[in-house]
């Protein structure tokens, strides 16, 4: 279980809901666990093959899960997942 | 219907002297209220983060963005867009705009050219995820 943080882009896909308890003991289950509970966000947390993709950066508490353990990264009931667009852009 | 984006005039103010103040790409957020009507009423600028060439290219920290809501939730606020400048190009989206656009936000592109500010728009996606123009009113 953890407390998952959507953030403001991808509320109208949790009912405008910014906080939720998700359930799961990593980065995986929780993300897996949210898409089914939201299945309209699915496209926009999972790629393809099941990753995260590039534009979506996922914090554990303060922490890049890209400097943890990736998606096998270990959560508990207050543990806090933050959802975080990577906002980019260019001329080109 | 058509999209509309009401900016109040002394923030469109702000981004022209911060577009021709800095030759490389600025980038920053959107705040404000939507009911009727998407209403921005406050600005905050972001660093550009980019570890590409920032004369043609933006990106925001994730710790500025979580920022940003923070901010967004501590005054109450919507969290409404982003806005961002096309240095020498017209303020249309790019292909790598596209890329990385969210749905509901509003992103507002300046245009300045030769260091001097030339147009704005603002651009939001539809459900297809295509941009649509969105005619911003300054208020």
């Amino acid at each position: 279980m953890a407390i998952v943080f959507i953030p403001t882009p991808l509320r109208k896909f949790t009912g405008n809901t910014s906080k939720l308890q998700i359930a799961g003991g990593t980065v995986s289950d929780v993300i897996e666990n949210l898409s089914l509970t939201f299945p309209e966000l699915k496209r926009h947390l999972v790629n393809a093959d099941g990753r995260i993709p590039g534009f979506i950066n996922i914090f554990v508490d303060d922490d890049d899960i890209r400097n943890l353990q990736q998606e096998q990264t270990p959560v508990t009931i207050t543990t806090i997942v933050s959802i975080v667009p990577a906002i980019a852009g260019g001329i080109r | 219907m058509q999209l509309e984006l009401y900016i109040e005039k002394q923030l469109v103010k702000k981004m022209i002297i911060n577009v021709e103040a800095f030759p490389e790409e600025i980038c920053g957020f959107l705040f404000g209220h939507e009911s009727h009507a998407r209403m921005i009423t406050g600005i905050m600028a972001a660093r550009n983060a980019s570890t590409e060439d920032r004369f043609k290219h933006f990106a925001i920290d994730p710790l500025d963005f979580l920022h940003a809501e923070d901010y967004a939730t501590d005054n109450n606020l919507e969290f409404l867009g982003i806005f961002h400048s096309h240095p020498n190009h017209p303020a249309i989206p790019s292909e790598s705009d596209r890329i990385a656009a969210q749905p509901f936000f509003s992103y507002v592109i300046l245009s300045v050219i030769q260091q001097k500010f030339s147009d704005i728009k603002s651009w939001r996606l539809n459900s297809e995820s295509k941009f649509e123009e969105e005619t911003i009113i300054q208020y």
